[in-house]
Parts: C-alpha cells; sequence; structure tokens
C-alpha cells in the first residue's frame, strides 16, 4: 500500500526543475515508477510530492551529426521495437528486448532505469561500454556527463537534486557491440558490455571499451582490462582474455548477495567478457 | 469501500476518465491509489490478482491500450483518457474468446490464479505477433509465472488458439 503523496505536473523542463528546487528532499521525479513505486510500497523511502514529468516531452530517439539521441523519458519498450535504433544500435536493441520483463518494458523509461541507479540494471553498463555522454538540465543551463561518471554508487548518480536527465546521447561508430548478462533471478548477477573496433585490415584491436555491472554497488568502466587488449593482434588480445577476465573480475567490486557470492561473480565476469568479445569482434 | 481507500478531507483527487472493458468509466481517484485496488476494489472486478506485489509475477496483468501492464504498481491515474480489458471483458456476446477456450479444451491451468493475466498478456502476443514462434511465445510470456501447470500446457494453448485466431487461408 502506497502513502499519500501530493502530484505535480509539470509541462516543461524548466517548470520541473523548479518545482523540484521548490520542494527539496519531500518531491521525487516520478516516470515510469517501476522502480520508485516498489520501494515506496515497501516503506523503504516516502516522498510528500512526486513530480510526474510525463508531460515534458523528451521521448524521441533521433540522429543527428553522427549522434544518436534518445529521450530519458522513452520506454524500453520503445527503444526495443525502434526501427531506428535497430538499425544503428542493434546491440542496445538486444539489450532493452531482454530488461526485466515485458510490463516493465511497456512503463519502465530509460532515464528512470539510468537515474534510479539500482545496481542489478542493464542499460548502464552498454552505455558506459557505448562512449555514451548524459544530459543533464536545471532550470534553463544544461551539462553533460559521461555515462562513465554519471554512476557513484548503489541508487547514487552525480545529478543534483534538482537537475533532470533529459537525453542520452551516443556516438554512432563503426564497431562490433555485444552486452551479455547471466542471473537466475528476475533481476540479473553480472552483466559484462564490450563495443572496439578493428584496425589495420582488421587484425588487430582497434579502440575498446568494456563496462561491468550487477556485481558490485555501480556500473564501471574496466579500463586495465582494455589495456590488455587495445592495439593487440586478435591472437594477442584471445591469449590476454583470461586475465583481463580475471583483472575485470576483481575490478568489478563484486558483492556476495542473493545473486551469487563475490567469487561466483568474478568468475562470470570473465566467462561473459570472453564471450562478449569474441561476438564483438565477429562484428567488425 | 475498504478502510484504506477512506477519503481524507485536504486528499488530492484526481478525476479518471477512462475506458473499461468497453465502456467509458468516470471516478475520481487520489493519486496514491494503485490501478489494481481502483480495478479490485473500488469497481468489483477481482479477476486481476495481487500476488508478488513486485511486477515479476504477472497475476495482476491488465491490459492498457493493448499492452500489459503490472496493475500492483501502475497508479491509477496513469489510466487517464486510456482503455484498460480485463479479464472480465474478454468474453464478446456471452462468447469466449479463443485463448479463454483454447486454455479450457488445452488444460493451460490447474488452480486457475496465474490464468487472467496469462491470458491477457497472451492476447497482446497474439495482437503484435498473430504468428509467433515458440521461443518468441516464451520470451514474451517468460514474466507471468505459473506454479501450477509447467507451463507446457499453457504454450499448448496460446499456439492452439493463435492457429484458431488467425485468418483461415494464412500461413501456419
Amino acid at each position: 500500500m502506497l502513502r499519500r503523496f501530493r502530484l505535480e505536473e509539470p509541462e516543461s523542463v524548466k517548470e520541473a526543475s523548479e518545482v523540484l528546487g521548490r520542494f527539496g528532499e519531500s518531491a521525487k521525479i516520478y516516470a515510469g515508477g517501476t522502480e520508485l513505486l516498489l520501494t515506496m510500497k515497501e516503506g523503504l523511502v516516502h516522498y510528500e510530492h512526486l513530480v510526474n514529468i510525463k508531460k515534458v516531452g523528451l521521448n524521441q530517439i533521433k540522429r543527428d551529426n553522427g549522434v544518436i539521441k534518445i529521450g530519458a523519458l522513452c520506454t524500453h519498450h520503445q527503444l526495443e521495437s525502434s526501427p531506428e535504433l535497430q538499425k544503428s544500435l542493434p546491440a542496445f536493441v538486444q539489450m532493452e528486448h531482454n530488461v526485466a520483463n515485458v510490463r516493465v518494458r511497456q512503463a519502465g523509461t530509460i532515464g528512470g532505469n539510468l537515474c534510479f541507479a539500482e545496481p542489478h540494471a542493464d542499460p548502464g553498463t552498454l552505455l558506459i561500454a557505448l562512449g555514451a555522454k548524459l544530459v543533464a538540465a536545471k532550470g534553463s543551463s544544461q551539462r553533460e556527463i559521461t555515462a562513465e561518471d554519471f554512476f557513484v554508487d548503489a541508487y547514487e548518480t552525480s545529478l543534483e537534486p534538482d537537475e533532470l536527465l533529459t537525453d542520452i546521447q551516443v556516438p554512432e561508430a563503426n564497431r562490433g557491440v555485444a552486452y551479455l548478462k547471466f542471473g537466475y533471478l528476475e533481476r540479473p548477477s553480472v552483466g559484462v558490455a564490450v563495443a572496439l573496433g578493428a584496425g589495420d585490415g582488421k587484425q588487430y584491436i582497434g579502440d575498446i571499451k568494456i563496462a561491468v555491472g550487477c556485481a558490485g554497488p555501480a556500473p564501471k568502466r574496466m579500463a586495465d582490462a582494455e589495456a590488455l587488449l587495445r592495439g593487440k593482434s586478435r591472437e594477442e588480445a584471445t591469449r590476454n582474455l583470461p586475465k583481463a577476465g580475471e583483472i575485470a573480475g576483481r575490478a568489478a567490486q563484486a558483492l556476495s548477495d542473493l545473486h551469487g557470492s563475490q567469487e561466483y561473480k568474478e568468475h562470470i565476469v570473465g566467462v561473459l567478457l570472453k564471450r562478449a568479445f569474441h561476438s564483438a569482434l565477429s562484428q567488425c | 469501500m475498504s478502510k484504506a481507500m477512506a477519503r481524507h478531507s485536504d486528499a488530492q483527487t484526481i478525476p479518471l476518465s477512462f475506458t473499461l472493458n468497453g465502456r467509458l468509466q468516470e471516478i475520481e481517484v487520489e493519486p496514491h491509489e494503485l490501478l489494481l485496488d481502483l480495478v479490485r476494489e473500488r469497481l468489483g472486478l477481482t479477476g486481476v490478482k495481487r500476488s508478488c506485489d513486485v511486477e515479476v509475477c504477472g497475476a495482476c496483468t491488465l491490459l492498457v491500450d493493448g499492452r500489459p501492464v503490472s496493475a500492483c504498481t501502475t497508479l491509477a491515474l496513469e489510466v487517464r483518457g486510456r482503455s484498460v480489458l480485463t479479464i472480465e471483458g474478454l468474453a464478446e456476446d456471452g462468447k469466449l474468446h479463443p485463448l479463454q477456450e483454447a486454455f479450457i479444451a488445452h488444460g493451460g491451468f490447474q488452480c486457475g490464479f496465474c490464468t487472467p493475466g496469462m491470458i491477457l498478456a497472451a492476447k497482446a502476443l497474439l495482437d503484435e505477433n498473430p504468428n509467433p514462434t515458440e521461443e518468441e511465445l516464451k520470451h514474451f510470456m517468460h514474466g507471468n509465472i505459473c506454479r501450477c501447470t509447467g507451463y507446457k500446457k499453457i504454450i499448448e494453448s496460446i499456439m492452439a488458439a493463435a492457429k484458431k485466431m488467425r485468418p483461415a487461408g494464412s500461413k501456419s
């Protein structure tokens, strides 16, 4: 059962950020509600005001000058069924198609997923590997935050209390991309994303970004593991994969919980990294 | 009206106008009212069930504009101006929907608790994809949990209904 709250329904981003500024910590942004309402029903949090931002727009997917711009209020269902994204970012569509279940995808938004920062979520991990930027607005000013810097800790992002996430911007690039996850409960235990380009007659690994999520408190980029693979020949990179997996497993800050022990999750990071690397490479 | 639904004098109310099983419904709700409680407790349609209460099991599935939602975690105000279908609205003119008939014919339920959600989710699937493969069916339905049947009979029921619902002469 939910406790009473008042509903605010701003009609622009500017108005929404004013409402948030006015009510401070007694207000929270409400979009799809798939995460927020769960914690409110459990009585874990309570807000006097929910600020329904579904009237402010922000639900478009556009391609603009080599950048794919995804409005923060796009639902997972919108993203999994977008022909535009299927063409430009098929791995992202595939990831979205496997978020939670059909009902959560129907209501839940990409922005809500990122801002709630539930550790066992898929999109953040892939967006880090894709080098995405998140655009946050406050009043009439805005700033860009890399996906990598967005996630601070479990349920904690670098957004200010009166800032709104408005867009997710993914640079288009000629690259192979894979996101793989494993779990045996409703939410994943481990998610691994790899995005890489192949250089020099496709014999060498070019730029590569690796991210791991779900295992620890927040999705993270795995720079040390990347360094073992970047610029290497296919053969050398393949030889280095087990070591890269070990390093990424440790760097994931895996926690023992009902989704698996720390040791188990570290092992799974290595397994998924190997598979995701080969999958991404096969697309180049 | 249940005690929990008693109104506070200073409560914010929101006029809600929506279509429920094909008929216009006008009612006032408070922001914190859940769609599940509105439909079950205030409107008396008890086919929709509260079970896990965390969007995992699918027993509270309703169709809003033809798409499945978890009524347990949807604010009632979200259906403003929209169309809601519950299991009670599926039969037309006293005739069961092909999915309902198929679940009976193929033993697609035992205790029946998950069945309203199961059938509504299946309807959303077949409206979107009249000729699903078994893999597509499993992917779409994996958020609806049944603890009796082992799923095989449910899959058979939906496949049989799909076949019956497709226009004659279309591909298998």
